[in-house]
């Protein structure tokens, strides 16, 4: 059970870690880029952190992981929210449907 | 199963780290330069880790990625954000080849290094046996790291610390913090109104940056102490306990960093030269006490305990010093920024918005 719980988790860690990475690499504008890069920072760091929690059993190691865990459930969204406030105070605006919707349609075509 | 498994890691950590050092070549904008450069330490401090060398990872995770990408952001915010287009041609072709020559000279060398951990290499065969088994026996203390930086090599730790403290009075003597650059309060317009909306909507970094610091102190201070049983010392600790100040310094503007430290930073400038002191002191009564310099054995009765105790102290000398020298160099390159009414820096800004909240201030505390 504590292996499969263990398994489970880091799997939907590397499989959010992945999602992210694809996000990265195909939104269009520099916020939905970050909307993406910041579910690799949060969810996928959480998920993999709790899996070897779990992994670790009830020991020293799964307390020092969550905190590890809690350390980065405070710092990655203020990280990510301090990006887009100075990318927002920098003048960077988001591309108002206008990439997203070119990328989906030269798919279709 | 594992060795291939670490060998497919070690091999994807090496390709990235190739990654990496090609783009810090070939980028031109600085502050990407900067990042890109704090990924690579924390890729080496990775493969440190896969080496069993916990101790260097960190101190490389907490110096390497951490604090010296801060520094250099400071310090290039002094400077142009991108670098010249001429640069890439002073890579002459001489220059080239000398290079190549001699990567493949040092590829040829390593050639003939005995393996990773192989017991039969000449490293394993002579002094760190002795260390790995005496260390912890002589001085009661654990991690054998600690025990061979502070008391088998106490000489050299000593000179890295005197390395890091001049490394800060050269900093001080170049950008001269000393002649004690007050913030000059620049005239408030209009504009400045519209900032301080925005500087309001900096809530959520400030509440998380008002959480976090303590524990970030706290963190260190565990490092420091807990260095002897395991990964950690003073380096790292005051790596991490000047990070938290910076921090705070970062989001809270400045000038209430200056007010934990002391105007004109004279908190940090004495304890900086107290480190040193503390470690060299040690030396010292070891001296005074019978026997050779840094022999701590003379320390306490039992001579293990005075080897536990002689670390500690050294250990937290190199502390002290390591962290009042990372916020004297952070002062120095960021309190620049606004010098003589110059607002460049990096910290100008919110400098400035502290102004207009005590102008603020001072229009809500007028009607009354």
């Amino acid at each position: 059970m504590q292996d499969f719980l263990a398994v489970l988790f880091i799997a939907l860690g590397v499989l959010s870690l992945i999602i992210s990475a694809i996000g990265v690499l195909r939104f269009p504008d520099f916020y939905t880029r970050l909307h993406a890069a910041s579910i690799g920072d949060t969810l996928a760091a959480a998920l993999i952190l709790l899996g070897l929690a779990v992994a670790a059993g009830w020991s020293l190691v799964a307390a020092k992981l969550i905190f590890v865990l809690l350390f980065l459930f405070m710092t990655s969204p203020t990280a990510s929210h301090a990006l887009a406030q100075t990318a927002w105070r920098d003048g960077i605006r988001p591309e108002k449907g206008t990439g997203l919707v070119k990328s989906f349609k030269s798919k279709k075509r | 199963m594992t060795e291939t498994a670490v060998f497919a890691v070690n091999l994807a950590l090496l390709a990235m780290l190739l990654v990496t050092a090609v783009g810090i070549l070939k980028l031109y904008n600085l502050f990407a330069v900067v990042m890109v450069s704090g990924m690579y330490s924390l890729l080496c401090a990775a493969f440190f880790v896969l080496m069993d060398a916990v101790d260097v990872a960190f101190t490389e995770a907490a110096v390497g990625a951490g604090l010296s990408t801060v520094l250099m952001l400071a310090a290039l915010a002094l400077t142009r954000p991108n670098r010249k287009d001429g640069d890439h041609k002073a890579l002459n072709i001489p220059a080239k080849i000398v290079t190549f020559v001699v990567g493949l000279l040092l590829f040829w060398i390593s050639m003939d290094f005995p393996g990773f951990g192989d017991p039969l290499a000449p490293v394993n065969q002579h002094l760190a046996p002795q260390f790995l088994t005496e260390g912890p026996e002589k001085t009661t203390v654990p991690n054998v790291v600690t025990v061979v930086l502070a008391s088998y090599r106490g000489y050299d730790t000593l000179g890295e610390t005197v390395v890091v403290f001049t490394a800060a009075v050269s900093v001080l003597c170049l950008l001269g913090v000393l002649r004690g650059n007050a913030p000059v309060r620049s005239k408030t317009t209009e504009a400045d109104e519209e900032e301080f909306q925005e500087f309001n909507s900096q809530i959520i970094l400030r509440v998380i940056t008002k959480y976090l610091t303590p524990f970030i102190l706290l963190f260190a201070l565990y490092v420091q102490f807990h260095g002897d049983y395991g990964p950690g010392g003073g380096f790292q600790a005051g790596v991490i306990f000047a990070a938290g100040l910076i921090l705070y310094g970062m989001v809270y503007g400045i000038d209430r960093l200056r007010d934990v430290v002391g105007q004109k930073h004279r908190v940090p400038l004495r304890l900086a030269g107290l480190g040193v002191l503390l470690y060299a002191g040690v030396g010292v009564a070891s001296l005074m006490l019978g026997g050779n310099f840094l022999d701590y054995n003379v320390l306490a009765e039992d001579p293990r305990q005075g080897q536990h105790l002689g670390i500690l102290l050294v250990e937290f000398g190199v502390g002290l010093t390591v962290t009042n020298v990372m916020i004297l160099v952070f002062l120095t390159l960021a309190g620049r920024g606004y010098r003589d009414g110059v607002t460049s820096g990096p910290m100008s800004l919110s400098a400035e918005l502290q102004d207009v909240e005590d102008l603020q201030n001072e229009k809500e505390a007028k009607p009354s």
